[in-house]
């Protein structure tokens, strides 16, 4: 039998605030434990919430970037449960009324097909705080510091079928997070989470399949690989004669399974209702049309840019635009190098190369976009080869100055100097008598197969510094010569 | 409208309170008498009515967002039960 | 000087008769002597008293004072005081020693204001009667075999006791008024949102209100200027000016439009409470007031309404109280559950815990529709009553109780015969509306006199109606000078 997957995501993405979102303690991450909770977020008695307007205006932008119904009348409501890392007994969160409702994004698949993934909802919630289990023999600890963080539950629907497409959708909107700047989308630091909702049915069945929940994935491989064990599992379960148990599930990644996870509540009675300490939020056009003004340029309307103003392939475009510093560092490049395809090129080449190896971000690359950019301006004004510029790459990653610099330091100048070169020709000449007579012997069709030899030999002795063009046009010249 | 020991049973463990044996029968029976209180509301007719859900109906303010907390962690945890390098401690949590 | 109000005595600290220090030396003493009877305070705080006296004597001194400078006051036992336990009358927080102050000990703080203690209170505010205290029952001044009201029955016996010269409570379903009435003093639930709910232990959060318990109007009106204004750190604080409560005072009552709701006055009304309050309704006439029935038609299902919404929020605002980060943690829990439940089973009284599953239940999953919503409908219809009515007159009058002081256990075996307590008070905070209950006559019961309160109910934000409206009521009589006749002799 065929079968389809059906998968939903839900996303929390912790939005980039200087102050919680129902208190004014500090949001910074790796603080000593419960050094950044204060007195509401540690819900001592008498404590009351007093919401953060930085969240919402950050909540509107992402409803505005996904083209999404903003509510105009949003309310809090209270999810009741009791778990030490949720200090006042309840989760503050919005049900009945999300600041965003529905809207949508799209997504570019392998084979360059555009799918159309729905956004259900996002909400604003707070986070809870963390356990920390290895520490104490028969004791958890509790460190609040996380609590009260403000996080954006991104709501999917249905509509992804493959863990392909999966990871598009995550990327998708890790990519529109991070350009609006309302969350910085460290994974690993759990800024940015995603929950799998998965489910397999018979291909053309309506209906849906029990789905289960994988919780709190933290890296866009872990997300392809959770799903597809997944789905796997939940196959082989069925086709195995089994059922398949809605179930909150718990990804390993060292075991690259997902497992049963223990429940917080074997019935969850969440007893939401509206908290009686937060009013509703209330927003009218004009404040959405003020947040409006303020977005930045998204990362699908930056593709089409991309191909159109620098002639980019959709390919090279997309992947240039989908995170804001990546495209941001580009155009710098752009700008000093003119040459938009070159800086395509370099920076999807030799900069990812180096980055990737180095396990480091684009932000974090030791090369500034107006250095690289510098650099290949010196390829496009003949000052150095391409090949030269890949030494000086190396030289400027490593600290050793600008692309100028590190020319000058090294004497990397391209030698265009016609007679320097003859010179240098004259002299490969003279030692290769065989390889000369040889050339002689030779079609003349044949020759230009044969010049590579003597192309070696003269950028060798110029330790690669002559004009390339240069060299091949003179040693043609006085070669053919010697035939005549 | 009658609450039977199990009834009695969910709610307390939802609310995580310990209740005596011996004193079911009467929260069974004092919960009984209040819902049947309560449900004097059924009578009412409100399917075209708002639910009130604050007194003066006004909105949400919008606090600006800055840090105006500092660290107070020693006077905070100055009154917690138990408390160990910094860490809140509770039986270990299994999950 | 235990005879006279807080605004005779800021009086004497102006003319010098006595210090704050002085003032509040023998406030003290006579807690220390008295209060075993009443058992009004959970706990004195003499050295941070004289501290804050001594203080006060300074400031007045330089010549910086407000008018509350040095005058001692007592705190119900459910506003966050730094440095001093505040329990909320319940074992779950015996240990709690606040490591903040709530906005409003801070603004009386800040004014200068003496505070001899916390006063005792039904457990996180949840009673009628005083009776559900983790620290025992209040006795009632007026006959101590009876209760004084709830849930800040410990405020209010100890101004009727001439403990303290006012105190504070808090009104979630009429804790303020009853107790006020029950005692023969006065109180005022001003409008929800008007003093700050921070750091004052929430019950139901929608309906709780703190306010003033005083002997007199003006001395409310006195506590109110310091107590109310906008509080940032409270979402649902009101952003209105807040005026000046004493401004109002004297202006005469020509003409002022009294509402009587029929629904105030059953059949079943004790006849004598009737007979004071329609008396002090002739007063009122013979000040040049005028009378007229207005209706409440929704008043009966104000009580059940009530006790799905005021469970509902505290069934959640208690959970805070897990053992983990503060208050009561069982011994040797042998597991997370075991730790939630046994401190929360063994922390919580009774009463408490009725509630919270009474909450719990009302909330859980198929119910919330048939209760939670429809409770919040019918709010909406009781406001809307009330709405109506105050279109057509300027307050509404009625007995704050149906019954005078009942006695220590009469109701404690039946919580539905308790909760009837508050038939004419809980509508109130349903709505949102400011209240006050006066000393308005007294009735005789196995030959002991007992207070009745007159409740005087008023538009949104009009508290400065309803303290003039009685402070002139108290010009004219003095049903607020009578003292319970124990107290005299020792007063003297």
């Amino acid at each position: 039998m065929e079968w389809e997957a059906v998968i939903g995501l839900e996303i929390h993405a912790q939005l980039a605030t200087k102050s919680k979102i129902f208190s004014g303690a500090g949001t910074a991450f790796g603080a000593d434990p419960n050094t950044q909770a204060c007195a509401v977020d540690l819900a001592l008695p008498g404590t009351l919430p007093v919401f953060n307007g930085e969240a919402l205006q950050m909540a509107v932008k992402f409803g505005l970037a996904i083209d999404a119904e903003i509510g105009r009348r949003s309310v809090f409501d209270r999810k009741n449960y009791f778990y030490p890392d949720l200090p006042k007994g309840y989760q503050t969160s919005q049900l009945f009324y999300p600041i965003v409702g529905p809207g949508h994004i799209d997504i570019e698949l392998a084979d360059g097909r555009h799918k159309r993934i729905g956004v259900t909802r996002a909400h604003l919630e707070e986070d809870a705080g963390k356990s920390v289990h290895d520490l104490f023999p028969n004791m958890s600890g509790i460190d609040l510091n996380r609590a009260g963080t403000p996080l954006l539950e991104i709501v999917s629907e249905p509509d992804m079928r493959s863990a392909e497409e999966a990871v598009a959708y995550v990327k998708k909107i890790h990519a529109i997070v991070t350009t609006l700047g309302i969350c910085d989308g460290d994974m690993s630091q759990g800024s940015f989470r995603c929950d799998c909702n998965v489910s397999v049915r018979p291909k053309g069945q309506e209906e849906f399949g029990t789905r289960t929940e994988s919780k709190n994935i933290n890296s866009f491989r872990f997300i392809e690989k959770a799903i597809k064990g997944e789905i796997a599992r939940q196959i082989d379960l069925i086709e195995d004669g089994g059922r398949v148990e809605q179930a909150t599930r718990l990804y390993d990644a060292d075991k690259d399974e997902t497992r049963s996870m223990r429940s917080k509540e074997e019935a969850n009675d969440y007893r939401y209702f509206p908290c009686p300490d937060l009013l509703p939020i209330v927003i009218d056009e004009d404040y959405i049309e003020a947040v409006r003004k303020t977005l930045p340029e998204l990362p699908d309307a930056r593709h089409a840019r991309f191909m159109e103003q620098y002639g980019l392939s959709d390919y090279d475009a997309g992947v240039l635009s989908a995170y804001r510093d990546l495209a941001d560092y580009f155009e710098t490049v752009v700008k000093a190098a003119d040459d938009p395809k070159l800086a395509a090129n370099w920076v999807m080449g030799e900069l990812s190369k180096f980055l990737n190896s180095n396990n480091l971000g684009i932000s974090n690359s030791p090369i500034s976009a107006g250095d690289l950019g510098g650099l290949l301006h010196r390829i496009k004004d003949d000052t150095i080869s391409g090949k030269i510029a890949k030494q000086v790459f190396e030289a400027m990653w490593n600290g050793e100055g600008s692309a100028d610099e590190v020319i000058e330091a090294k004497g990397l100048k391209q030698v265009t100097d016609s007679g320097a070169i003859e010179g240098m020709i004259d002299e490969v000449i003279a030692k290769a008598t065989p390889q000369v007579e040889q050339y002689k012997a030779a079609e003349p069709d044949k020759r230009g197969k044969m010049l590579g030899f003597f192309m070696g030999q003269v950028m060798k002795a110029s330790q690669g510094k002559a004009n390339p063009g240069q060299v091949n046009q003179i040693l043609k010249k006085k070669l053919d010569a010697l035939c005549d | 409208m009658s609450l039977d020991r199990s009834d009695v049973e969910k709610i307390a463990h939802l609310a995580r309170l310990q209740i005596d044996e011996a004193d079911i029968p009467e929260y069974a029976e004092n919960l009984s008498n209040i819902l049947d209180l309560v449900n004097q509301m059924q009578a009412c007719d409100t399917a075209a009515i708002e639910p009130l859900a604050h007194p003066t109906e006004a909105v949400q303010r919008l606090r600006v967002d800055e840090v105006t907390e500092s660290n107070q962690r020693d006077n905070l945890q100055s009154v917690a039960p138990m408390v160990e390098d910094g860490l809140f401690q509770v039986p270990k949590v299994i999950e | 000087m235990f005879d006279k109000t807080l605004a005779e005595l800021a009086k004497g600290l102006d003319t010098g008769e006595y210090s704050s220090v002085e003032l509040t030396e023998a406030y003290l003493a006579r807690i220390n002597k008295e209060d075993g009877a009443f058992n009004s305070f959970i706990t004195i705080t003499d050295e941070q008293a004289l501290n804050q006296a001594k203080a006060a004597d300074e400031r007045r001194a330089t010549g910086d004072a407000t008018a509350f400078t040095g005058l001692p006051i007592a705190h119900k036992d459910i506003f966050c005081t730094q440095g001093v336990r505040t329990s909320c009358g319940s074992k779950m927080l015996d240990n709690f020693i606040s490591p903040y102050n709530a906005t409003v000990i801070e603004k009386f703080n800040q004014a200068g204001a003496v505070s001899l203690g916390k006063t005792n209170m039904d457990e996180f505010a949840m009673g009628s009667s005083n009776e559900s205290s983790f620290y025992g029952p209040v006795k009632n001044p007026w006959d101590t075999d009876r209760v004084p009201g709830g849930s800040s029955g410990g405020s209010a016996a100890a101004v009727a006791a001439r403990l303290a010269p006012a105190a504070t409570g808090t009104d979630t379903g009429g804790s303020i008024r009853q107790p006020a009435a029950l005692c023969g003093i006065t109180g005022i639930k001003p409008t929800y949102g008007r003093v700050s709910r921070f750091g004052m232990i929430a019950f139901a959060s929608s309906l709780d209100q703190g306010g003033p318990m005083t002997r007199t109007a003006e001395d409310a009106a006195m506590m109110l200027n310091v107590m109310a204004g906008f509080d940032k750190h409270d979402s649902t604080s009101l952003q209105t000016d807040t005026p000046d409560f004493s401004a109002d005072l004297n202006q005469p009552l020509k003409g002022l439009k009294i509402g009587l709701p029929k629904e105030y006055f059953p059949e079943n009304l004790n006849p004598a409470i009737a007979a004071r309050v329609q008396a002090a309704i002739k007063e009122y006439e013979a000040l040049g007031a005028i009378t007229k029935e207005v209706s409440l038609p929704n008043t009966s299902l104000a009580v059940p309404s009530y006790y799905i919404i005021a469970p509902a929020e505290a069934s959640s605002n208690l959970s805070r109280f897990d053992g983990v980060r503060y208050g009561y943690r069982c011994q040797n829990p042998k597991d997370l559950e075991d730790l939630y439940k046994r401190s929360r089973g063994e922390g919580f009284g009774a009463e408490v815990k009725r509630r919270i599953m009474v909450g719990t239940y009302a909330l859980s999953e198929g119910f919330y529709d048939a209760y939670y919503k429809k409770a919040q409908q019918i709010r909406r219809l009781i406001k809307q009553d009330f709405v109506n009515a105050l279109e057509e007159v300027d307050v509404i009058m009625g007995p704050t109780t149906p019954e005078p002081a009942f006695r220590i256990g009469e109701k404690t075996s039946d919580p539905i015969d308790m909760y009837m307590e508050d038939i004419f008070t809980l509508s109130l905070n349903l709505a949102g509306l400011p209240g006050m209950s006066i000393p308005c006559g007294q009735v005789t019961a196995e030959d002991k006199s007992l207070p009745v309160g007159l409740q005087i109910i008023g538009n949104y934000f009009a508290e400065q109606k309803l303290l003039n409206v009685a402070h002139m009521f108290q010009q004219a009589t003095d049903w607020h000078l009578s003292v319970p006749p124990s107290v005299v002799a020792e007063s003297k």
